[in-house]
């Protein structure tokens, strides 16, 4: 635990040494700051509604750029082996960085409660629906985030980095899309897989076991597939 | 014993990188792993770091497996990796704090074993810099504090000067003397006046294997094979057959031939028999033939012919 703790500062610190932590939280905030001002000045609605529904989008774009360096760039500068030759395990480093990630996706977040508390003061709005909304965000970053994380670990260059987790993390968020096509039988497997699904559940403010688990065993199956990507040098 | 390494092998595909390798490094020691690029230093450096599994064999540090004890081990060892990577972004302090937090040092001592670092290896001027705006010999200053934040029994430092200039290199290896003191230490290097300088014991390494084993003198005494001398003579007067007969015929000397010649001397090159020193027979030859010598000198067989010797015969 203490071991995740010193990753996990050190990654966050590092976010902020580089401009990647405010280039993207500039671009999170302006994106979303446009939809919420529209909704509310131009379609003179008090919903968060708009918000929410491009965020998901904002992440496809969000979540694999703060990842793509996590290991990819260890593995360019060779820091790699600095860190895997220290008396700590690669759980730890992988859990570190994961969390870091995750740390800075709830900072962009948190911003966005900015417009919830403003609407607050306009109307009446449903705060059980937007409180599972934002654990349901929560929950896909982390899913995107591990998956970002292992795609950083499979090269050393940052881009091919992005561009494998940007594929990965849009697959699964279209597999909802495309479920029209596919026989029923098919349809209901590939449902359950879709991150959509699960995330339209829990936003209605709808917290269900299932979800939580889908989302939880998502992000252990792609942290274990990182660990295993790091052990490979050993092979 | 600090290191105990037995039959190591590790395959990179189907290339053995280190081949069936058997030995033993005493606590205190100073050790070189000298060898060609590409010989298996790293590999086998990387192997004992735990950062690689073998193939085959077993290594103990301190007793303690590299592979069932991966965590122990890597608290008893700190490591200069090749290159030296850095986290270029994080100012020297935060950097070696980091290392003290990875390497388990406990909380109340950090400040006090960073202090001591920042001392020993001379970084009290940049302690404040980004690592990244550092030179090449701060940079590896800073590597070798962080290995040694924790005060290990071992030190493996892999190519600890490659990439420096002369008087960076003095000052690198002066620290590296002054820890040898108290550690085990091993270094890798293709160069070698590194080894002359600061081991008292060579591993010459080679296509993944060790080729010799001792410490830098006695590897000279056991490689030195003929004695070989130059002499230099005047031009005038000189007939050089009747010369070359001459030295020829004198004990102990197998071969001597006309290597250059230019305006004003010819220079001889004669191979004497092992652990002979014809010097004296030679010049007294020379006196009573009435020619002028410019020149006479011997040649010791260097750690550098060994090492040549031994890692370009079997291409």
């Amino acid at each position: 635990m203490k071991n995740i703790l010193t990753i996990f500062r050190k990654e966050l610190r590092s976010y902020f040494n580089s401009p990647v932590a405010y280039i993207v939280l500039f671009v999170f905030l302006i994106i979303t700051g446009w939809f919420f001002t529209s909704s509310l000045f131009l379609g003179q609605v008090v919903t968060m509604r708009n918000v929410f529904d491009i965020i998901p989008f904002i992440f496809l774009f969000f979540v694999p750029a703060i990842s793509m360096r996590t290991l990819s760039e260890e593995k360019k500068s060779g820091t790699i082996e600095l860190l895997l030759t220290k008396p700590i395990s690669d759980t730890d480093i992988v859990m570190g960085k994961f969390l870091a990630a995750l740390a800075l996706t709830g900072i962009a977040l948190a911003f966005t409660l900015i417009y919830v508390i403003s609407l607050t003061f306009l109307g009446k709005i449903d705060l059980g629906s937007i409180i599972g909304t934002y654990i349901g965000l929560l929950l896909m970053s982390g899913v995107y985030i591990s998956i970002g994380i292992f795609a950083s670990s499979l090269t050393e260059n940052q881009v091919v980095a992005f561009i494998i987790s940007f594929l990965m993390v849009f697959a699964l968020f279209l597999l909802n899309k495309v479920l029209v096509f596919l026989p029923t039988s098919l349809a209901s497997i590939l449902e359950y897989i879709s991150i959509d699904y699960h995330f339209g559940s829990i936003a209605r403010g709808v917290i269900d076991t299932r979800n939580i688990i889908y989302y939880l065993s998502g992000i252990t199956i792609f942290i274990l597939l990182t660990r295993a990507s790091l052990e490979r040098r050993k092979w | 014993m600090s290191i105990k390494v037995e039959n190591l092998t590790k395959y990179y595909g189907q290339q053995a990188a280190v081949n069936d390798i058997t030995f033993e490094i005493n606590t205190g020691e100073i050790v070189g792993f000298l060898g060609p690029n590409g010989a298996g230093k790293s590999t086998t450096m990387k192997m004992i770091t735990t950062y690689l599994t073998p193939s085959a064999g077993k290594i103990y540090v301190n007793d303690l497996s590299t592979e069932s004890e991966s965590l122990e081990v890597r608290k008893k060892i700190g490591y200069l990796p090749e290159q030296n990577p850095l986290y270029l972004d994080m100012n020297v302090l935060d950097y070696l704090e980091f290392a003290a937090e990875l390497e388990s040092v406990p909380k109340s001592d950090i400040a006090k074993s960073i202090k001591k670092m920042v001392g020993v290896c001379g970084l009290g001027d940049v302690q404040h810099k980004d690592i990244g705006e550092l030179s090449k010999g701060f940079k590896q200053r800073v590597g070798l504090a962080q290995a040694m934040i924790h005060e290990p029994d071992v030190l493996i430092l892999d190519e600890p000067t490659s990439g420096l200039d002369p008087n960076q290199i003095i000052e690198i290896r002066k620290l590296i003397k002054q820890l040898g003191k108290e550690k085990t230490l091993v270094l890798s290097t293709h160069i070698l006046q590194e080894v002359e300088a600061t081991c008292d014991r060579v591993l010459i390494i080679n296509k993944g294997q060790i080729v010799a084993d001792g410490t830098p003198d006695s590897l000279q005494d056991k490689f030195r094979g003929q004695v070989q001398i130059s002499l230099v003579l005047k031009k005038d007067s000189v007939d050089k057959d009747l010369v070359l007969r001459a030295i020829s015929s004198i004990r102990n000397i197998e071969k001597a031939r006309i290597s250059k010649e230019d305006e004003l001397s010819y220079h001889l090159l004669i191979a004497g028999r092992k652990g002979e020193d014809v010097r004296e027979d030679i010049f007294r030859k020379m006196v009573s033939m009435n020619q002028v010598i410019l020149g006479l000198h011997q040649e010791e067989t260097s750690l550098e012919d060994i090492f040549r010797q031994l890692t370009t015969k079997s291409n």
